[in-house]
């Protein structure tokens, strides 16, 4: 592997490993921080993707503007749905077993996708870029790289930040961590955790769907996209630490970085380098790399 | 006594003779059709698309199949496997359906074969193409009307060294349906004087493929042959345009590659070349009626799948033709269906001694929304039937 290509692959993992932070990190909030396991996460991140598709011509229509306004459009009514969902399901989960709630979110995921089926239908639809970012950019003689994957990364450095501010910075924040350590303590101050709750599951599938959204363009849309995703979502939360939001980051570069070189140096093995790594890094901190 | 018993016993026999007789003429007992096919998940236009094309040429038929009116059964396998044995015994012990036809998925129609061959009921598999159900697996009961993995790849591949190029590089999913197609490429390609460098593979059904296109990129073959289907084409077709390696480094695919999904891959799938048993512009009379009466009656183009599904009723048909209804006459049945050479919308569609389709493989080029059929890369191209002991 020459140098240009070895750069080129480090690139690849970069961008990976931040495109999977953006997938998992909506799952990390939910999960690590409210205890819920939350397999129709994926769904979340399929509703965005088919959002992207089915909402951008209605958004054309009534709003005007292209891709960014079905953005912020996709954006509203994920929060709307986030909090909905929450009121009418999740809120009944926080004190049950992880058993009932693998159960409920599995017949979410049922439900969505027959939902997905009947108003969408089965076919395959991709979605095209704005335009200002539809073109490539050359990488030496050796290939180009579309501008959309590198405004996906920026997207992801962008939304890391931003979480990193909201959590350490802010008075919300501080007392989402307080809730996520001690429920009756914080409630007992006359903070309304119900409603506290609700915002950062909104957050979380406000975060899938737009990652969904985000991700379209690049990965097409296409009936089953959530399942494949909700797998290495986990993956990402049990390596950093469940819900420690630099812990998925971290663990998200990783992934990126043993995926992608994998990929090419053991190609039998791609599959299951992953996994490999995420028992080795459990037999040396069973917690993950962070603990939250 | 004994002589007005008898007379008594010949007269309520022929009574019952002239009673019965031309009643089970009439109507023998519907022939009972099993349809076991994807209707629900990813697959499920396909499995709609093969049942319209299969009940298409019933009712063309005036609704009977070599005289024998037809009673359904279906059962949806959803493309599992690990459902595919209880689903296809619903069919053939509770329901004792005489036809089996299914299915999409290589691995369920694996599953429905094992069943088929124990217990002797007539298979018709009308898409997948795992290469065991007409190899190791094969029977003189089990039939296919598609087409095995490893035939379009060895199309793709003697077009591939046609066309002069040197060296190849293949990309697919590591799994049976992917290795099989490439193993026919590879085969093809090197027997023709082309050398190929590199397998390049990635998990079903993982998308992620930046990483083998900068692999692709630094080697630089001459050409490179992929095997994808349904979302995974899509993406691949894209990121390979965008990677821009389209213009530099030619893209070659079975036909999968690129129907069923044109719309969606837009421009990046512009001069890709395939091979498959079937496109859009076949300008035969026998075609073109077909296309007219399957969009009248149900409001949408065929695709390879209703053909598959179209041709499977054809094949049931000419054996039944043959033994004149009399489903009890299996060996001779099954004979005559093997012998048989169904004139199907794709062209003239025979059978290899595994029953595996002997048809022409195409050379498509995708132009616009459409795959472009621009010649014949093998005329009646046989499977090998590795494997097959009949």
């Amino acid at each position: 592997m020459g140098w240009a290509t070895f750069l080129v692959q480090c690139l690849n993992a970069l961008q990976y490993g931040l495109l999977l932070f953006l997938v998992a990190s909506g799952l990390t909030l939910i999960f690590g921080i409210m205890g819920v396991i939350n397999l129709a996460h994926g769904s979340f991140y399929m509703i965005g993707a088919y959002m992207a598709y089915a909402l951008a011509p209605a958004v054309a229509a009534t709003i005007g503007g292209g891709f960014f306004s079905t953005l912020a459009v996709g954006l509203v009514l994920a929060v709307a749905l986030g909090y909905v969902l929450e009121w009418a399901f999740f809120s009944f989960l926080y004190e049950r077993e992880h058993l009932q709630q693998v159960l409920m979110t599995y017949g979410l995921i049922l439900v969505f996708e027959e939902l997905r089926s009947i108003l969408v239908g089965d076919d395959v639809h991709s979605v095209a870029p704005p335009g200002w970012l539809s073109g490539s950019i050359a990488l030496g003689d050796l290939m180009s790289y579309p501008v959309y994957r590198l405004f996906i990364s920026a997207v992801c450095v962008l939304l890391a930040l931003g979480m990193y501010v909201v959590f350490a910075k802010t008075r919300l924040g501080m007392m989402i961590r307080a809730g996520a350590s001690n429920r009756e303590m914080v409630q007992s101050l006359g903070i309304d955790i119900k409603f506290l709750y609700r915002v950062v599951f909104a957050a979380g599938v406000a975060i899938a769907v737009l990652a969904g959204m985000v991700a379209a363009p690049v990965s097409s849309v296409y009936p089953g996209m959530g399942n494949q995703v909700l797998i290495i979502c986990f993956v990402v939360v049990v390596i950093g630490g469940i819900g420690s939001i630099r812990g998925a980051l971290l663990a998200a570069l990783l992934i990126g970085l043993v995926d992608t070189f994998g990929k090419v140096i053991f190609p039998q093995a791609a599959g299951v380098l992953v996994y490999v790594l995420m028992a080795l890094i459990l037999l040396w901190k069973p917690d993950g790399l962070f603990k939250a | 006594m004994t002589l007005r018993r008898t007379l008594l016993a010949t007269a309520a026999l022929a009574a019952c003779a002239l009673i019965a007789g031309p009643a089970t003429a009439q109507s023998a007992p519907k022939l009972k059709v099993g349809l076991m096919l994807p209707y629900t998940g990813t697959y499920a236009a396909l499995g709609n698309a093969i049942e319209n094309g299969f009940k298409l040429y019933v009712s063309e038929q005036g609704g009977k199949l070599g005289g024998r009116e037809i009673e359904f059964f279906k059962v949806d396998d959803e493309s599992d496997p690990a459902k595919a044995t209880d689903n296809v015994n619903k069919l053939v012990k509770r329901d004792q359906v005489d036809v089996l036809i299914g299915t999409v998925h290589s691995g369920v129609a694996l599953a429905m074969a094992k069943v088929a061959k124990e217990s002797n009921t007539l298979l018709i598999v009308p898409n997948a193409g795992a290469d065991a159900v007409t190899g190791p697996l094969c029977a003189k009961n089990i039939f296919r009307t598609s087409f095995s993995n490893w035939q379009p790849g060895y199309a793709t591949g003697i077009i591939a060294a046609q066309k002069g190029y040197k060296s190849a590089m293949t990309i697919t999913w590591g799994y049976a349906a992917g290795n099989e197609t490439v193993k026919g490429f590879n085969e093809a390609f090197e027997k023709g004087g082309g050398k190929v460098t590199k397998d390049l593979t990635l998990p079903f059904p993982n998308v992620e493929f930046q990483a083998l296109l900068t692999e692709i990129a630094a080697q630089k073959p001459d050409v490179v042959f992929a095997f994808f289907a349904g979302g995974g084409a899509v993406k691949f077709v894209k990121d390979y345009d965008a990677a821009g390696l389209r213009k530099t480094i030619p893209l070659m695919g079975s036909g999968f590659l690129t129907d069923g999904v044109l719309e969606a891959q837009g421009q990046a799938a512009q001069g890709i070349v395939t091979s498959l048993h079937y496109g859009d512009n076949i300008e035969t009379p026998r075609n073109t009626a077909f296309r007219n009466k399957y969009a009248v009656v149900y409001k949408t183009n065929p695709d390879v799948y209703a053909v598959q599904g179209y041709d499977a009723a054809q094949l049931l048909h000419s054996g039944l033709t043959v033994v004149k209804g009399d489903f009890s006459k299996k060996d001779e049945m099954y004979y005559a269906m093997g012998k048989t050479t169904i004139a199907s919308p794709r062209g003239k569609l025979g059978f290899n001694a595994a029953h595996n389709p002997v048809q022409d493989f195409y050379i498509r080029e995708v132009k616009g929304n459409y795959n472009v059929i621009t010649g014949v890369a093998v005329p009646a191209l046989a499977d090998p039937a590795r494997g097959c002991k009949m």
